[in-house]
C-alpha cells in the first residue's frame, strides 16, 4: 500500500512546530504578504522565520512547501518572484504555485526544486493536469473538492503526476483562483491580494433578542438565532432569499467543514499521494488535534488496521462536516 | 466598431430567443465580434447548438467575426469532448476559457477568454508565446493593473480586450445553485434556469440586493458599466470593448458604446443614453477603480 | 446566551473560587503579567502591526471585572476595571474565564470557540482576529508562565483552574 504523506498547514512559526511534532509528513506555509492565499493579519511567515521554521521542519524530518499560491498582478510581480527565491535560498522543498508566470519562473530559475500545482489553478481535468506538468513539470496536482473517489481513482491513471487531496478543513464552494465574491463586496481580491472575507470588514451586529446578524462590509451574510450556531461570514456560506426560496436559505452551502476521516482507505486506494489538511489560518490547538487524528489514522490503515478515528467535530465550522463531493455525485 | 465585441450568451436562453437576439445582432448591432457558445453549463447545449451553422452564416453576413467561446467548467466527460470539438473547429477563431483548452492548441492560434486567470504580463507573454492572440481580462482587474498588460500586449502584438457593459461574473463552482435552489442536484436540474433569462436574484435576510445566480455561476447584481472609462481604456492601449448580453435592448447598448468609442458622445451623454434604457439593476465600476466590485463611481472619482 | 441581567457576583462557579479583590491589589499583578509577556516575546508586536495600538476589553463572564489590553510596546497597558465603568474600546472578546484562559493556554481552538458561540467577539474583528494568531504563536503556555511568576500557589491555582476546564469540556 503507498504510504500517502500527511501534509499539515502552519500559520505561524508556532503552528509549524506543532505540527512537526504531531506527525506531519510535510508542512505547508507562506510568507506576510500577498504572495499566499491566506494572506490575514497577524498569521504567517517573515523571511527571517522562515528560514529558521525550514531548517527546524528539516531537522525533524518533515518537508516543507511554500504556497506562492496567489495572482501576481502586472507590475507587482517582482513581490512573488521574491518569495520564489527566498524560499529556494532556505532550502524549501516544494512550491505551491497557481500563477502561469510564477510556474514559468520557478521551471526557469530553480528548475530542481519540485512545483506543486495548487488548488488555486482548479486543475479538474486530466487535460489541464496534463497542461501544467508538461509546460512547466508539475510534480503534483491539488485537486479541487469536486471529485468523486472513482472520478480521483480515474484521473490518477490520466495523469503523469502525484495527487493531493483536501481531507479536513475549510469546504470551498466556489472553484479557486476563479472567485471574486470577496473583492465585489470589499475591494480585496482573493485572488491578487490573498483575502478571502477579511476580518476588517466582518461586523457580529448583536440584536437585543440576542440574535446576531453577521455582515461582511454592507452585506448581510447570515442571521442567526439567540442559541444557533454561528459562522464566520463568509459570503459562500451565508443565507439569502431567491424568488422561490421566501424563506432564507443557505444557496450555496451550509457552514460545513469538510471530514473524510472515513474515506482514506478508499483515497489510498484509488491512489491518492498526499493527504491534506486545511488551515492555516486556524489555531496550534487547531493543528495539533487534527494532525495528530488524522497521522494515527494514516498509520492505523497502513499497519492494516481499522483506523480509529477522534471526534473532530468540535474542530469543525458550524459543527458540521460533510464528505462533500468526494462521496457523491449529488453534491453537484 | 470594429472594437467593440459582444460577448457570449451566458444565461439560458430558449433556442427561438437566441435566433431572434442575433438576428437583430447580426442587422442592427455595431459590433465588430461576436463571441458565440455556451460558456457556463455543458448540459445546455443540445437546445440549441443545431441552430449555430444559421447563426454564424446570419452574423457573418451581417459582416460580424465570429469566435467561437468554449466551457469555464470543465470536468466531465462530456464537458471534456465539447472542449475538444471547439479546438478542432476549422475556419473560426476560438477562445478559451478553461486551462484544458491549452493542453492542444499550440499549434493555433486562439484567444484567451475572462474566465481564465490572466493577471500579469509573465503570463500573458507566456501564452503568447504558445499562440495566444488575444485576451479578455478577469472582471476583477483595475486600470493600474490594465494599463500595465495593455502595454505589455502591445509589445506582444496580442489584442486586450476588457468588459464595459454586463454582469460582472464572481465565481464558479462544481455545483449549481440555480438547481439547488429548486431542490434539485446538477445531474437532475431540469434545466429550471430557463425560468431565469436574466439570472436568479439573490437577496440578503435584511432585503439588500446582492447577486445573480445563473446555474454554476455566480455574477453581481450590479451591471457593470464602463462607458465612462473608455477614454481612458483607449489611451492605454486596450483594443477590444466587450459587452455581455443582458435581458435588455442590447441593440441600443451597443450603439451607445460604439458612440463612446468612436468619440461621438461623452461619458455624460453615454449615461443619459444608457439611463433611458431601464435596467434592471443598478450600475457600478467600483473593479475598474481599484475598489469594491459593486460600487458606482462618478467621473472625477479614480 | 450572555445573561447580561444577572450580577456577576449571583452566578454560580468561579466567583466562589476567587475571592473579590480589590482592584487595586489587581492592577500591579496584571501590569507585571504583560510586562513579562511582552519581554519574553518580543515578535508578537510584530504580528500585532497595525493593530498595537487597538484598546482591546476583555470581559470575562463570571468574574466581578474587566480587562483592558493596550498591546502598545511603548505603553502596554492590561488593567482591570470595574463593570459600571468600561473603559471605551476597539474590539471587545467577551467569553467565560475558562475559554479565554484556554486560549492564551494554546488549548483551545478560537475558531471552535467561536463557531460554538462560546466566544462573543464585537467591534473591530480584524484586530482581534490578529491578536488571535498573534497570541496563537507564542511557544508554550502563557498561563503556565503566568502562573509561574507567583511559585508554587500560583501553579496549583492553575491546575485547579484546568481541571475545572477540563471537567467542563467532559460535560460540553
Amino acid at each position: 500500500m503507498k504510504r500517502p504523506e500527511l501534509v499539515c498547514p502552519a500559520g505561524t512559526p508556532a503552528a509549524l512546530r506543532t505540527a512537526v511534532e504531531a506527525g506531519a509528513d510535510a508542512v505547508y506555509c507562506g510568507f506576510q504578504n500577498a504572495t499566499n492565499a491566506r494572506n490575514f493579519p497577524g498569521l504567517n511567515f517573515t523571511p527571517e522565520e522562515m528560514q529558521a521554521s525550514v531548517a527546524h521542519a528539516h531537522e525533524h524530518g518533515t518537508k516543507v512547501l511554500l504556497a506562492v499560491n496567489t495572482f501576481p498582478t502586472a507590475g507587482r510581480f517582482n513581490l512573488w518572484r521574491e518569495a520564489v527565491d527566498m524560499g529556494a535560498k532556505f532550502g524549501v522543498d516544494a512550491f505551491i504555485v497557481a500563477d502561469i508566470g510564477v510556474a514559468d519562473y520557478v521551471k526557469r530559475t530553480y528548475p530542481n526544486i519540485r512545483l506543486h500545482l495548487s488548488v488555486q489553478a482548479a486543475a479538474s481535468s486530466p487535460e489541464a493536469i496534463r497542461y501544467y506538468a508538461r509546460e512547466f513539470g508539475v510534480k503534483r496536482v491539488v485537486l479541487p473538492r469536486i471529485l468523486t473517489v472513482p472520478e480521483i481513482k480515474k484521473l490518477a491513471g490520466e495523469i503523469p503526476c502525484e495527487i493531493e487531496t483536501f481531507i479536513f478543513g475549510n469546504h470551498g464552494l466556489m472553484v479557486e483562483g476563479r472567485c471574486s465574491l470577496t473583492n465585489y463586496v470589499t475591494g480585496l481580491s482573493t485572488n491578487m491580494d490573498g483575502v478571502c472575507s477579511p476580518a476588517a470588514d466582518v461586523h457580529y451586529d448583536k440584536q437585543p433578542d440576542g440574535s446576531v446578524t453577521t455582515r461582511l462590509a454592507d452585506f448581510t451574510i447570515d442571521s442567526f438565532a439567540p442559541d444557533e450556531q454561528a459562522g464566520y461570514p463568509t459570503i459562500c456560506k451565508g443565507r439569502y432569499n431567491a424568488p422561490n426560496r421566501p424563506d432564507a436559505y443557505y444557496a450555496f452551502e451550509e457552514p460545513i467543514s469538510l471530514n473524510l476521516s472515513g474515506l482514506l482507505p478508499a483515497l489510498i486506494e484509488a491512489g491518492v499521494d498526499a493527504f491534506k489538511i486545511e488551515g492555516r489560518q486556524r489555531s496550534r490547538a487547531y493543528v495539533k488535534s487534527a494532525v495528530s487524528a488524522f497521522r494515527k489514522a494514516v498509520d492505523s490503515i497502513l499497519a492494516g488496521q481499522e483506523p480509529e478515528l477522534a471526534d473532530l467535530l468540535a474542530l469543525t465550522e458550524g459543527q458540521k462536516q460533510t464528505e462533500g463531493a468526494f462521496k457523491t455525485k449529488k453534491w453537484r | 466598431m470594429q472594437s467593440l465585441t459582444l460577448g457570449p450568451i451566458i444565461y439560458h436562453w430558449k433556442p427561438e430567443e437566441r435566433r431572434d437576439f442575433y438576428a437583430r445582432i447580426a442587422d442592427e448591432a455595431p459590433v465588430g465580434t461576436v463571441y458565440l457558445g455556451e460558456v457556463i453549463c455543458s448540459k445546455r447545449t443540445p437546445y440549441f447548438e443545431g441552430d449555430y451553422p444559421e447563426i454564424i452564416e446570419r452574423l457573418e453576413r451581417g459582416g460580424k467575426q465570429v469566435v467561437l467561446s468554449s466551457l469555464s467548467e470543465v470536468v466531465l466527460k462530456r464537458e471534456r469532448e465539447m472542449l475538444a470539438a471547439i479546438c478542432d473547429t476549422e475556419g473560426h477563431e476560438i477562445e478559451i476559457n478553461n486551462t484544458a483548452g491549452l493542453l492542444d492548441v499550440a499549434e493555433r492560434p486562439h484567444r484567451v477568454g475572462p474566465l481564465m486567470n490572466i493577471y500579469n504580463e509573465e503570463t500573458m507573454r507566456y501564452l503568447a508565446g504558445k499562440g495566444a492572440t488575444h485576451f479578455s481580462l478577469p472582471v476583477e482587474l483595475p486600470a493600474a493593473v490594465v494599463g500595465e498588460m495593455a502595454k505589455a500586449a502591445k509589445d506582444l502584438g496580442v489584442g486586450v480586450e476588457v468588459q464595459v457593459f454586463g454582469r460582472a461574473s464572481l465565481a464558479v463552482s462544481a455545483r449549481c445553485y440555480h438547481a439547488r435552489a429548486h431542490c434539485r442536484t446538477k445531474d437532475n436540474c431540469q434545466f429550471v434556469c430557463e425560468e431565469d433569462p436574466d439570472g436568479m436574484p439573490l437577496k440578503t435576510v435584511t432585503g439588500q440586493s446582492f447577486l445573480t445566480i445563473n446555474g454554476i455561476q455566480t455574477l453581481s447584481h450590479s451591471y457593470v458599466n464602463l462607458a465612462g472609462e473608455t477614454d481612458e481604456m483607449q489611451a492605454m492601449g486596450v483594443t477590444h470593448f466587450r459587452l455581455l448580453p443582458q435581458r435588455v435592448d442590447m441593440v441600443a447598448v451597443a450603439r451607445v458604446f460604439a458612440d463612446r468609442i468612436s468619440g461621438a458622445i461623452d461619458a455624460g451623454e453615454a449615461d443619459a443614453r444608457l439611463a433611458m434604457l431601464a435596467m434592471p439593476a443598478p450600475f457600478s465600476n467600483g473593479f475598474w477603480h481599484g475598489q469594491q466590485g459593486r460600487r458606482q463611481f462618478g467621473p472625477k472619482v479614480a | 446566551m450572555h445573561d447580561a441581567a444577572t450580577p456577576p457576583a449571583a452566578r454560580p462557579g468561579l466567583t466562589r473560587f476567587l475571592p473579590p479583590m480589590p482592584l487595586f491589589l489587581l492592577q500591579p499583578i496584571l501590569k507585571r503579567i504583560v510586562a513579562r509577556v511582552a519581554r519574553e516575546n518580543p515578535s508578537l508586536f510584530n504580528r500585532l502591526g497595525p493593530h498595537k495600538t487597538a484598546r482591546f476589553v476583555i470581559d470575562p463572564l463570571g468574574l466581578p471585572f474587566g480587562l483592558l489590553l493596550i498591546p502598545n510596546p511603548e505603553a502596554l497597558t492590561f488593567r482591570a476595571f470595574h463593570r459600571r465603568a468600561e473603559p471605551e474600546s476597539d474590539a471587545r472578546i467577551g467569553g467565560k474565564f475558562l475559554d479565554l484562559m484556554g486560549l492564551l493556554d494554546g488549548g483551545a481552538d478560537g475558531d471552535a470557540l467561536f463557531f460554538s458561540r462560546d466566544l462573543d467577539v464585537t467591534g473591530n474583528t480584524e484586530a482581534v482576529v490578529c491578536l488571535r494568531n498573534a497570541l496563537d504563536d507564542v511557544e508554550g503556555s502563557i498561563a503556565e508562565s503566568v502562573a509561574g511568576m507567583f511559585g508554587p500557589p500560583g501553579r496549583a491555582t492553575l491546575a485547579g483552574l484546568r481541571r475545572m476546564a477540563a471537567k467542563k469540556g467532559d460535560h460540553a
